[in-house]
């Protein structure tokens, strides 16, 4: 297939803007999938996707369409992930393709996301074409949505197709679309290899299959290829394309293609987004530019509730890295909870959703500990240290300078709301920056945010005070110095080491009162008194109790049944093994979860 | 010589209370007289004549809803086939309805030197509530009957943690019952048990809270005390000398064997019971009984019981387990849960009202 008649390229959409439909759409009308093997969000396989409405790993499907001009041409549809957390994966994928289709809601317009996504793909030299989705509601306002993309982004837009992915509407002109203004690829099939790597995933049975977008040269079943990052070197046992539904090993990819390879690669490690492929025996000058080693951000302590299930913890998360390179776990203990796991993610939604499929598809009870950012540290001597454990924080007296990370975040939202917004912006010590309207109704503000502040619950509390209107995006900046102290939290004057976290001093005495409360509810009353203290250093700035109970007892004794006593005393041991004994004060789980949700 | 004790479980009542889940079957003169040959029969399949037998129990249901010429026949068949102790204790639960001046002198003819009289309440809003079918005036009536006709060792049940009771209501029925020529009180916190007509939201809003509770017990335990009934374990209370000999048994993991329908033992090393089935008991020539505990009286058992009494476990007793038990005792003394002077750990009041908790803590 001649270069000139590939079309490659992705959609970037907000959540629920109607990415996935129309993904399926395009399936349909290009006849990909046969209609009685279609089902919602074809692509997104994974169940907390479809669940949540999302996509978390990228994937490519290869689609033929006979335009109106009588040509065929080969589409290559990269799905890409949208959130913020993935941002990395999505510039990767965005690197992939010449095209991206830009999808708004004809009622709501841009929102933080496709804002981030579509400045990305300009920044990569993608042309953006857009489409006015759900035209079919009755509050669709396609004129003013066309307005605010040329306003907003710059870009032509009064033409651009008014459709209904729902019910169908409009769709060919879309595929039109792709075929007149995606520009086709370019690239030499005659020189050294040069793939870019934009996912990968674990299969069981053929190992990593990486995705792969061909900028130069040809790859074929049998060939020597190596991975310039790791310079891990393996033979081509399948080269081919994915339908909707399976990998179709065609034996090659040529330049401009867009497709898989397998070559018995056992490790996902070896296969990083990013990287480059070449021949090994006939390879390029240079990789691509742009790859990166994807660091985490927040971190969170991961505990099975049953201490005896640490093993089923570990082999779960093995597992779950071999599809997700970017999930990073050692081992770590607690005298509070046992053996676990200290975790690191991308961000955010990352952390939630492999706590998620770690309870889901895992089928774990978990104990996780307050999501912390990784702040830096200056020792007197000079030493710098990365602190990502509040456990792990030095002592004050040996601190020259504390910092941590920023981020600039993007908030859009109907302009009613903007009292609301800055004032959390404000309590989460934002710096304001700037806002601008993107029409009369919604303006977007700038903040620059440090990241502890919002790896909490800055989300839920966004949505909470904004109706649900307001998206959210951010981006890192880097560490500004901080005024950070280290909030222990005391049982019974012992400190509970999963409980301690590290805060800006102005916030600590709001935060260690609202834990102690928190606490004093989920800790039942029990047979001692129970002391909860908030304390930095050795100064105590929160306290409450839980009282202890003051009945239990079996009054009566029926005909000399003393079984039923014993069994009634043995029966109250068995059930207090499922708490966390510290001390004297038995703990339940629960109370551990419950300061990660401080404002619900 | 060791002694024992026996247990004769009496499983009729005319009505039923509302709170109560004790196994009972209504009275009919035929049941009894059937009720009563079983009873004999087992008296002599468990004849034992290598131990004293130091105390009777006829317990219920409403034992003295039986004629004194049935109880009669009890007493006979067990002097004939136990020795029985010339100053044994023979303890027989009574209801104020069944019991008259006539009756009552019987029954002390006959050998019965102990009642216990299911009085619950000196207040007769708290008794209709209860299901009881007696007025606080027939169990004033009924108690000076019994010591008109020689009883000299008197125990009234009392019960608290009433549906909307108040610590004044509860002191004016202490009051008025401490005012009774009695020995012994026994003081129970009312349990709603599953199943019983109590077990229903109306009842469980109106009992007190469990602090309101604590209070309550607390009101209770100082009253008696005034009153010059002294706690000798979680539930009961009498004047010095008048400790229910039998009741002590258990809590002393003492040897006795259990007669009747849903009866417990614990018995030459093995604790068992017989089914809550009169027809059961009645059909067959001796009870059938369960093992539920085939080696009872261990270091766990015996603790538990132990600490229900005022004077505590004394450690020599478990000089194996000490070095655990002192070193968990702190806390538990600073909480005011227990006292300890070296030798005996015993519960407080307030450790009382804990002793599932304390008991487990230091115990199990």
């Amino acid at each position: 297939m001649a270069n000139d008649k590939i079309r490659n390229f992705c959609i970037v959409a907000h959540i629920d803007h109607g990415k996935s439909t129309l993904a399926d759409r395009i399936l349909e009308k290009t006849e990909t999938v046969a209609v009685r093997d279609m089902e919602d969000q074809l692509l997104d396989n994974m169940d907390i996707e479809r669940e949540r409405g999302i996509t978390i790993k990228a994937r490519a499907v290869r689609l033929k369409y006979t335009a109106q001009n009588g040509e065929d041409y080969i589409f290559n549809l990269i799905d890409t992930p949208g959130h913020v957390d993935f941002n990395y994966e999505v510039s990767r994928s965005l690197a992939a393709c010449e095209g991206a289709i830009l999808v708004v809601d004809a009622s709501q317009g841009i929102e933080a996301q496709t804002l981030a996504n579509t400045y990305l793909a300009i920044e990569h030299d993608l042309e953006v074409v857009p489409v006015v989705n759900k035209i079919d509601l009755p509050s669709a306002d396609p004129e003013r949505v066309c307005a605010e993309v040329e306003n907003v982004i710059g870009i032509p837009a009064m033409d651009a197709p008014r459709i209904s992915a729902k019910m169908g509407t409009n769709i060919e002109e879309v595929l039109e679309r792709i075929v007149t203004d995606v520009p086709a690829p370019d690239g030499d099939p005659e020189k050294p290899l040069k793939a870019l790597i934009f996912d990968s995933y674990y299969d069981s049975y053929k190992g990593v299959i990486i995705y792969v977008r061909i900028k130069e040269g040809r790859v074929k079943v049998g060939d020597n290829i190596r991975l310039m990052a790791t310079g891990a070197v393996f033979n081509v046992v399948e080269a081919g394309f994915m339908d909707a539904s399976s990998l179709v090993n065609n034996g090659s990819l040529e330049a401009g293609e867009v497709g898989y390879i397998a070559a018995s690669i056992k490790s996902i490690g070896d296969t990083r987004v990013g990287d480059t492929v070449t021949n090994n025996d006939f390879p390029c000058d240079e990789a691509l530019p742009g790859y990166r080693k994807v660091n985490p951000m927040v971190f969170s302590g991961i505990y099975p509730a049953d201490g005896a299930k640490y093993g089923d913890l570990r082999d779960a998360l093995e597992k779950l890295q071999l599809n997700d390179a970017s999930l990073s776990f050692e081992p770590e203990t607690s005298i509070a909870l046992g053996f676990g796991f200290r975790c690191g993610f991308l961000g955010l939604l990352h952390m939630e959703i492999i706590q998620e499929r770690l309870e889901r598809e895992y089928n774990l009870d978990l104990i996780t500990t307050a999501p912390s950012v990784i702040y830096k540290v200056t020792m007197t001597n000079g030493d710098v240290q990365y602190i990502d454990n509040p456990t792990n924080y030095p002592d004050p007296a040996l601190i020259q300078t504390a910092e941590e990370p920023v981020v600039k975040a993007s908030i859009l939202s109907p302009s009613e709301f903007v009292g609301n917004i800055m004032e959390l912006c404000q309590d989460r010590r934002g710096i304001f920056k700037d806002m601008k309207y993107l029409d009369d109704t919604r303006v977007e503000l700038h903040y620059e945010l440090p990241l502890n502040e919002i790896v909490y619950d800055f989300f839920d509390v966004l949505k909470s005070r904004t109706k649900g209107y307001a998206s959210f995006d951010y981006e890192m900046l880097g560490y500004v110095p901080s005024k950070l102290v280290k909030l222990d939290i005391l049982l019974n004057g012992d400190i509970v080491d999963a409980l301690s976290f590290i805060i800006h001093a102005d916030k600590a005495y709001g935060r260690a009162r609202k834990i102690a409360e928190k606490l004093k509810e989920n800790i039942p009353r029990q047979l001692f008194e129970v002391p909860i203290q908030a304390a930095i250093g050795g100064k105590i700035i929160a306290r409450e109790t839980v009282k202890a109970m003051r009945k239990d007892v079996l009054a009566k004794c029926y005909g000399g049944d003393i079984t039923r006593k014993k069994k009634l005393l043995e029966k109250q041991k068995e059930g207090k093994k499922r708490m966390r004994q510290l001390g004297t004060v038995e703990v339940p789980q629960e109370a551990f979860m419950s300061v990660l949700k401080l404002d619900s | 010589m060791n002694t024992l004790g026996l247990y004769i479980h009496v499983p009729f009542c005319g009505k039923k209370c509302r709170y109560c889940d004790f196994y009972s079957v209504s009275y009919t003169s035929s049941n009894a007289d059937a009720y009563t040959d079983a009873v004999l029969r087992n008296i002599e399949h468990y004849s034992d004549k290598t131990a004293v037998l130091d105390t009777v129990y006829f317990g219920g249901g409403t034992p003295s809803l039986l004629s004194a010429e049935q109880l009669s026949k009890f007493i006979t068949h067990i002097k004939t086939y136990f020795e029985l102790s010339d100053n044994a204790e023979i303890t027989l639960e009574a209801n104020p309805n069944t019991l008259t001046y006539e009756k009552l002198a019987k029954l002390r003819e006959i050998g019965i030197n102990r009642l216990s009289i299911g009085v619950q309440s000196m207040l007769d809003d708290e008794l209709k509530l209860l299901g009881r079918t007696h007025t606080a005036e027939r169990a004033v009536k009924s108690v000076y009957a019994a010591e008109k006709a020689g009883f000299g060792n008197i125990s009234c049940d009392l019960m608290t943690a009433l549906p909307n009771q108040t610590a004044e209501k509860l002191r004016l029925s202490i009051d008025r019952m401490a005012e009774l020529p009695i020995q012994h009180i026994s003081a129970y916190i009312l349990k709603i048990e599953k199943g019983t007509p109590f077990d229903c939201n109306e009842i469980r809003n109106a009992v007190p809270t469990d602090d309101e509770t604590a209070e309550l017990y607390m009101t209770m335990t100082e009253r008696l005390r005034e009153k010059g009934f002294f706690q000798y374990e979680v539930s009961n209370f009498s004047k010095r000398g008048f400790e229910s000999r039998h009741n002590c048994r258990y809590w002393k993991c003492l040897d006795y064997i259990g007669i009747g329908p849903s009866a417990h033992s614990c018995y030459k090393g093995k604790r068992f019971a017989a089914a809550p089935d009169i027809k059961a008991f009645i059909g067959s020539p001796v009870q059938q009984t369960e093992i539920t505990d085939s080696s009872p009286c261990g270091f766990e058992e015996f603790s538990m019981l132990r600490l229900r009494l005022a004077e505590g476990l004394d450690l020599k007793d478990v000089e194996a387990h000490r070095s655990d038990i002192e070193k968990k005792i702190p806390p538990l003394i600073q909480a005011g849960y227990v006292k300890y002077n070296g030798e005996k750990v015993s519960l407080t009041e307030k450790g009382f009202l804990m002793s599932n908790s304390v008991i487990e803590y230091l115990i199990f």
